[in-house]
């Protein structure tokens, strides 16, 4: 077999192996993406929450993306006592500014960063949250102050469509 | 070869024959274009905007969409109203939610998250409603009737009075294509019916042609991407067979005697 | 069937291998020899395989969407075809899937009854096909249920009525069957399960039946026993696995065709109305696949006589090898039993054909007659072609037929020791 024969049945090898194995990636893809989330769960990504009837110092609990988000119109105190924290007395420091970037409103995913249990509204040492299931309590920005959970409630990407109106995700 | 050949030949003519088995009247349906036809068949996006005008104005008081979602009128492949528009058309109507706090199910605008609202509560209601007759849901009407696009367009153009001999009950109308010819659903489209916000004549064959796009749509809102993605499978396969075949002739070149 | 001379290359092949001869096994199935005359006809058997592997893959993705429940199926399949990341691919593959896997079990089915391959000594690996083919039908009509459509609904309620023919016990049985005292939402559950589970012991028979396979080594176009290995044999790879490849991509691109272009066409419209208990569908016809069946079943008058008849005509196919009592295999030297083969080839058709048809006027009388001739042609024809025709003279080797009389001696063998 000379040289020249042998390198061209490699190549035909090669290039059969070559196309077949896009073939199979391309079958492969649509079996691993149909487990992805589908259009009708995509479309339920982000939502939208009427907050016009929230008074200060109330707090509601909506659904999103199957969690429950907490939605806390803080009132004066509140916001001062949340600023005043000093970062070094924190487990996980975090501004309460870039966490509430318009101050009067605090939202954030009302599960516990443990393990995620629901901690309850208006309890705990530090006027903010309590969570029941192992002793984390959160302050007035909802940040880890005492107890097991490791980081503050995380706080989901939102915006304000106009005054009334919050969108979640 | 031959004999494979003889086979397939047989097999194609006995296939062929009980597909069409149904069309037990032996009505020739009306003919038209389709530009969703065809090995690269699409859809005409004005058609089925203008469909989905003829099916909001003058068809979905009595049949429902259930499967579609006010968002399909916005993604690719279908009418392609911007997201703007697909979200006004949804806020138009009003949805069902709920339970709320009080334990009530209450009414919002729609979004584009939720489904096509439908016209009566249940199919009994829809009955109620119709004398008896319930209006179909029309979310895969077109794959549910034998003669799909080419039997709903002429059954819309296909009402006259009936032939001599044959009286109709109250409330039944004649129709030269419905299987059986008669109909509970009267006449549903005259000409200049509705106006179409794009200036088209708004004639009975216009409509019918473009509301059956749209059903078309909504009963494959996947077409194009099937067609696209069908082209290039096959483009592959072919590539790759003859790749394969001539590999095969080079493996199969080390045997002296093949039979 | 084990290979002494094989020894893995590595030491960690040989540690596994010695604990769990995987790697012989695979040692093995790349040298098996096979007979090199074989025609595309033998390709089937690995098309087969890749279409019971595409069923299970779709079958379980769609599993992971699909809802068995009266109330939301329909719905399920529609959430599928619309919302699903290429569901509606997923779908079409899987629905014309059954059709394609039913179209190459036909033409598997029908090489085998041309070349002989049902008989003896692979009487046992007909007999496992036989019985992969009733799993077949039996996934296949469950599956056909699940969409919860009008042709769903009542195939099911026309088919498991059937049972009720069976005397005393019957209705029982039926009502067994439906869990309930009509097709409903039970009925529907169950047959989920059980059309999840066939697939799976299909496999398993496959397994059996290849192994089966084995022990003797293919039959082929010729009919004749080949040496292994030989001159006459080749490796299974990359001989037989470039070929079966070939085959397959051909098979591919129209499976293809029916997918992407005409997804529908094999199926009934009414199934895409939903079921409806108070309406029945003017012609209930089941999918094409199982049409020479519901010919049977419908040319007789009687109910139970219709469903003996029908399942009879299944289970014959298993006595195959004894009813033929031919000692030459492939019908290449048999001449006349050709000719029997193709009008059986042309019943079956027919049978197909009236099965789609209103069971009324000419279209009986021809189902009729095409089931009394099929009938004939196993129990009669058969047993008695076997003992009175006059066969041709059968080649030496298989390599003879070519060489044209100059057999090598080495190679050639007994002539009554070809069929053993």
């Amino acid at each position: 077999m000379s040289e020249k024969k042998t390198n061209r049945r490699d190549f035909l090898f090669t290039a059969t192996y070559a196309v077949g194995a896009v073939g199979v990636g391309a079958t492969v893809w649509p079996m691993i993406d149909q487990m992805n989330p589908d259009a009708s769960v995509k479309a339920l990504a982000s939502t939208e929450v009427d907050v016009s009837s929230l008074t200060p110092g109330k707090t509601i609990t909506v659904l999103w993306r199957g969690k429950p988000v907490f939605i806390r119109r803080r009132t004066e105190d509140e916001i001062a006592d949340a600023r005043s924290v000093k970062l070094d007395d924190l487990k996980d420091p975090e501004k309460d500014e870039d966490r509430a970037k318009n101050p009067e409103w605090l939202v954030m995913l009302g599960v516990c960063t443990h393990l995620g249990c629901v901690p309850l509204n208006d309890k705990g040492d530090y006027n903010g949250w309590f969570c029941p299931c192992h002793g984390s309590h959160y302050d007035t920005s909802g940040r880890i102050r005492k107890g097991p959970a490791p980081t503050n409630m995380e706080v989901p990407k939102y915006e304000f469509v106009n005054a009334n109106t919050i969108k979640i995700g | 070869m031959k004999n494979f050949l003889r086979i397939l030949s047989l097999v194609i003519v006995f296939l062929a024959t009980p597909l069409s088995s149904y069309a037990a009247e032996k009505v020739e349906y009306l003919k038209t274009d389709w530009s969703f036809k065809g090995l690269f068949g699409k859809f005409d996006r004005g058609a089925l905007q203008r469909g989905y005008q003829v099916y909001t104005e003058v068809c979905a008081s009595c049949h429902s969409m259930k499967y579609l979602s006010y968002r399909n009128l916005s993604e690719k492949g279908g009418p392609e109203f911007t997201e703007q528009q697909a979200k006004a058309i949804a806020a138009s109507f009003d949805v069902t939610d709920g339970p709320n706090s009080d334990g009530e199910m209450f009414t919002r605008p729609g979004k584009l998250s939720d489904k096509f609202v439908m016209p009566y509560e249940n199919v009994k209601a829809a009955q109620a409603a119709n004398g008896g007759a319930y209006p179909p849901d029309m979310s895969v009407l077109v794959k549910a009737r034998g003669g799909g696009v080419d039997y709903i367009y002429s059954l819309l153009q296909g009402y006259e009075d009936p032939p001599v001999g044959i009286t109709l009950d109250e409330g039944v109308h004649y129709n030269k294509y419905m299987y059986g010819n008669k109909i509970k659903m009267s006449n549903p489209l005259s000409d200049g019916l509705i106006e179409y916000s794009d200036g088209t004549n708004a004639t009975v064959e216009q409509m019918s042609k473009d509301v059956t796009t749209f059903l078309m749509w909504t009963a494959e809102p996947h077409l194009e991407t099937r067609h696209q993605m069908g082209f290039k499978a096959i483009v592959y396969l072919i590539i790759l067979t003859i790749l394969v075949y001539f590999s095969m002739k080079r493996i199969w070149s080390r045997v002296e005697t093949k039979v | 069937m084990s290979d002494h001379e094989y020894t893995p290359t590595s030491k960690a092949g040989k540690w596994f291998n010695d604990r769990l001869p995987l790697l012989t096994l695979a040692n093995h199935l790349t040298d098996y020899p096979t007979p090199k005359n074989l025609n595309y006809w033998w390709t089937f058997g690995g098309i087969l395989t890749f279409c019971l592997i595409t069923q299970i893959v779709t079958g379980l993705t769609l599993a992971m969407h699909y809802i068995a429940h009266a109330d939301m199926a329909f719905e399920s399949v529609e959430h599928i075809m619309r919302d699903v990341n290429y569901g509606w691919l997923i779908r079409y593959i899987h629905a014309n899937g059954a059709s394609m896997f039913f179209l190459a079990v036909y033409i598997h089915i029908f090489r085998s009854l041309f070349y002989g391959s049902y008989k003896a000594p692979r009487e046992i690996i007909w007999i496992i096909g036989i019985i992969i083919y009733l799993l077949m039908m039996a996934a296949a009509f469950m599956g056909y249920v699940l969409p919860w459509g009008q042709m769903s609904f009542w195939g099911a309620t026309v088919i498991t009525n059937l049972f009720s023919a069976i005397p005393l016990v019957g209705e029982g049985i039926v009502t067994w069957l439906w869990g309930g005292y009509s097709v409903d939402n039970p009925t529907l559950t169950r047959f989920f399960t059980l059309h999840y589970l066939i697939p799976f012991l299909i496999l398993g028979l496959v397994v059996l039946h290849i192994w089966a396979l084995h022990v003797p080594g293919n039959n082929n176009p010729v009919g004749i026993d080949v040496k292994k290995p030989s001159k006459d044999t080749v490796p299974f790879h990359p001989y037989i696995v470039i070929k079966d490849t070939f085959a397959l991509l051909m098979f591919m691109i129209v499976f293809a065709f029916f997918v992407f272009y005409t997804p529908n066409i094999l199926g009934h419209a009414d199934n895409y109305i939903e079921a409806d208990p108070l309406v029945t569908p003017a012609h209930i016809v089941p999918e094409w696949y199982l049409l020479p069946f519901y010919a049977i079943l419908r040319s007789v008058p009687d109910k139970l006589l219709g469903v003996i008849a029908m399942l009879s005509a299944i289970l014959i196919l298993a006595a195959l090898p004894w009813l033929d009592t031919s000692k030459i295999r492939s019908a290449v030297f048999r001449p006349l039993y050709k000719q029997f083969y193709w009008i059986l080839v042309a019943d079956v058709l027919i049978l197909g054909y009236v099965g789609a048809m209103p069971a009324e006027g000419l279209y009986l009388l021809v189902a009729r007659v095409a089931t009394a001739y099929y009938f004939l042609h196993f129990l009669v024809i058969l047993p008695v072609l076997g003992l009175k025709e006059k066969t041709l003279p059968i080649p030496l080797s298989i390599t003879e037929p070519i060489l044209g009389g100059t057999a090598n001696l080495a190679t050639a063998r007994n002539k009554e020791s070809s069929i053993k």
